[in-house]
C-alpha cells in the first residue's frame, strides 16, 4: 500500500506518493497551477479513495474539484459544487475546509468556507448545500475577520455520533451542534480573547485550529490565536495546556489519528512575531493530552529558521507507526514516519505551503 | 452572431476553442447568459454566483472595457467582438 501526501500551495496542488512505508517520495505538480489550494482532503471512505481539492484563482473564482484516480484526471461539475444561494446575497470567496464525515455517512463531505459559513455534500463531495442553521445564526453578524479572511476553516464530525458536529471560525470561535446541524451553540467557555475589551466573550474568540482525541472523542485541543486548550466536554469548556510549550501563539494542532493523548504543534513566537521559537524549525508533541510536551527537530534544519507553518500544513497519516507531515510558508515539506521523533524532507523550494493531508492508499 | 474571444487559461472549458459564436445580442449580460447555458464551466470563470463579473476579470466589448460603458447592461450588436481577458492582478 502506498502512501498519498497531497500538498496544497499559494500556487497549485502537489502530489506526493510513497510506494516504500515513506522513505521516498515521488512528486507530480503543480495540479491547478495558480490557483491557491487551501483545501484537500483525501477520503478513504470509498471503495476508491476520492481526492477533493478546493481551488481558488485569483482570476477565476474558487472552485472543488475531485478526483477517483489519485490525481491523474479531475472533474467538476457543471454547476458550481459550493455556492451561496441567490437570497444570502453572499459569494463564495475560497473553501478553506474540506472534510470528509464518520463512518456512518460514507457519501456526506462538509466544506467550511470564507465567508463563514458550512456547506454539507451528500454525494461525496460533488455538490454541496449550504447549512442554513449556520448562516441564520443570529450571532453571525457579529462574526469578525482576520487578516486571513473571515472563515470556518475547521469541521470535526464525531467519528460515533453524526448527530455531533464541531465548526471553529476566526473571528467567532468555535460553535457546537448536537443536533446534526440543525442548530448550534458557541463553545468557548474558557478561551480567552485578549483583543476584546471583554476577554471572555461567550463567542468572538480567533481559533486558529481544533483536533479531536483519537481515543476519546469528547476530547479536543485548540491552537487558539495566542492560547493553547484542551476540552474534556466535547468543546462545551476549555482549559490552558499551554504550560510547557514555549510560546502559546501558533496555527497548526494534529492529533494523532489512531491514539489518544498525542497531539503536535508547531509555535510561533507571538501575535507581533510570527517566527518559531527560538527562531528554530521544531514540533512540540504532548503524549498525555497536553500535560507535557517535547521539541522534535531530528533532521529538521539546525540553523537559523523563520518561516511560519499555517493552520492546516501539518497533518498525520493512519499508518503505523504514524507519519507526521507539514509544509512551510517557504516551501518545505517535512515528513516523520516515526511520530515526530525524526524528519526527513518530502519537498523543497515549492510555493508557500497552505495544507498538507496524508492518507495510505 | 456574436464572437467571444477566450483568454488561454479559460479554453480548455471551451474545448480549446480561442473564440466561441453566441446566438445572443442585446447586451453584454445576455451574451453571457446564453454562454452560461452552454458552457457553464466556462461561464462561472467569469461571473460569481450572483451574476456579477469577477473582479480581475475584464471584458471588452469591441474592445470597450465594459466596466466604463455599463457594465453587464453594454449593449452588444449582432456582429460585435466580446474578449474575456485576466486582469493584471497577482503574484
Amino acid at each position: 500500500m502506498a502512501t498519498l501526501l497531497a500538498i496544497g500551495t499559494a500556487k497549485g496542488l502537489f502530489l506526493a506518493t510513497s510506494a516504500d512505508d515513506r522513505r521516498t517520495w515521488e512528486i507530480t505538480g503543480p495540479h491547478f497551477p495558480m490557483t491557491g489550494v487551501y483545501a484537500v482532503a483525501v477520503d478513504t471512505r470509498r471503495p476508491t479513495p476520492r481526492l477533493l481539492a478546493g481551488v481558488t484563482s485569483s482570476h477565476f473564482g474558487p472552485s472543488v474539484a475531485t478526483s477517483d484516480d489519485l490525481g491523474a484526471t479531475w472533474d467538476e461539475p457543471d454547476v458550481a459544487p459550493v455556492a451561496f444561494p441567490a437570497d444570502t446575497d453572499a459569494t463564495l470567496g475560497r473553501v478553506w475546509q474540506l472534510m470528509p464525515a464518520g463512518p456512518d455517512e460514507p457519501d456526506v463531505v462538509w466544506a467550511g468556507t470564507e465567508p463563514s459559513a458550512l456547506f454539507r455534500s451528500t454525494d461525496g463531495g460533488r455538490s454541496f448545500e449550504l447549512v442554513r442553521s449556520l448562516w441564520d445564526h443570529p450571532h453571525r453578524p457579529e462574526w469578525g475577520a482576520g487578516f486571513g479572511g473571515q472563515a470556518v476553516h475547521t469541521v470535526l464530525p464525531h467519528p460515533r455520533d453524526p448527530a455531533r458536529l464541531l465548526v471553529a471560525m476566526s473571528t467567532g470561535g468555535v460553535y457546537r451542534s448536537e443536533d446534526a446541524g440543525a442548530s448550534w451553540a458557541p463553545g468557548n467557555t474558557g478561551i480567552r480573547a485578549y483583543f476584546m475589551p471583554n476577554e471572555w466573550p461567550e463567542f468572538g474568540q480567533c481559533v486558529h485550529k481544533v483536533a479531536r482525541d483519537a481515543g476519546n472523542p469528547e476530547r479536543l485541543y485548540a491552537q487558539n490565536h495566542h492560547g493553547v486548550y484542551r476540552s474534556d466536554d466535547d468543546g462545551r469548556t476549555w482549559s490552558s495546556i499551554a504550560d510547557g510549550l514555549p510560546s502559546d501563539f501558533g496555527f497548526a494542532m494534529v492529533s494523532h489519528p489512531g491514539r489518544g493523548g498525542t497531539v503536535w504543534t508547531f509555535p510561533l513566537v507571538a501575535d507581533s512575531e510570527r517566527f518559531p521559537t527560538d527562531h528554530r524549525c521544531r514540533v512540540f508533541r504532548s503524549g498525555d493530552a497536553g500535560g507535557k510536551w517535547e521539541p522534535l527537530s531530528v533532521g529538521l534544519p539546525e540553523g537559523p529558521f523563520y518561516p511560519a507553518v499555517l493552520r492546516d500544513a501539518m497533518c498525520a497519516d493512519d499508518s503505523s507507526p504514524g507519519g507526521v507531515y507539514f509544509g512551510t510558508r517557504s516551501g518545505e515539506v517535512y515528513a516523520s514516519r516515526d511520530e515526530g521523533d525524526s524528519w526527513s524532507l518530502v519537498a523543497a523550494h515549492l510555493p508557500d505551503v497552505l495544507c498538507v493531508r496524508a492518507a495510505a492508499v | 452572431m456574436v464572437t467571444v474571444l477566450l483568454p488561454g487559461p479559460l479554453r480548455g472549458e471551451a474545448g480549446g476553442a480561442s473564440r466561441l459564436s453566441v446566438a445572443a445580442a442585446g447586451t453584454l449580460r445576455a451574451v453571457l447568459d446564453e454562454l452560461a447555458a452552454g458552457h457553464p464551466r466556462l461561464a462561472r470563470r467569469i461571473r460569481d454566483e450572483r451574476g456579477e463579473l469577477r473582479r480581475y476579470v475584464n471584458v471588452y466589448v469591441d474592445g470597450e472595457d465594459c466596466r466604463h460603458s455599463g457594465g453587464l447592461a453594454t449593449p452588444v450588436g449582432d456582429d460585435a467582438e466580446v474578449q474575456v481577458l485576466p486582469s493584471v492582478a497577482g503574484g
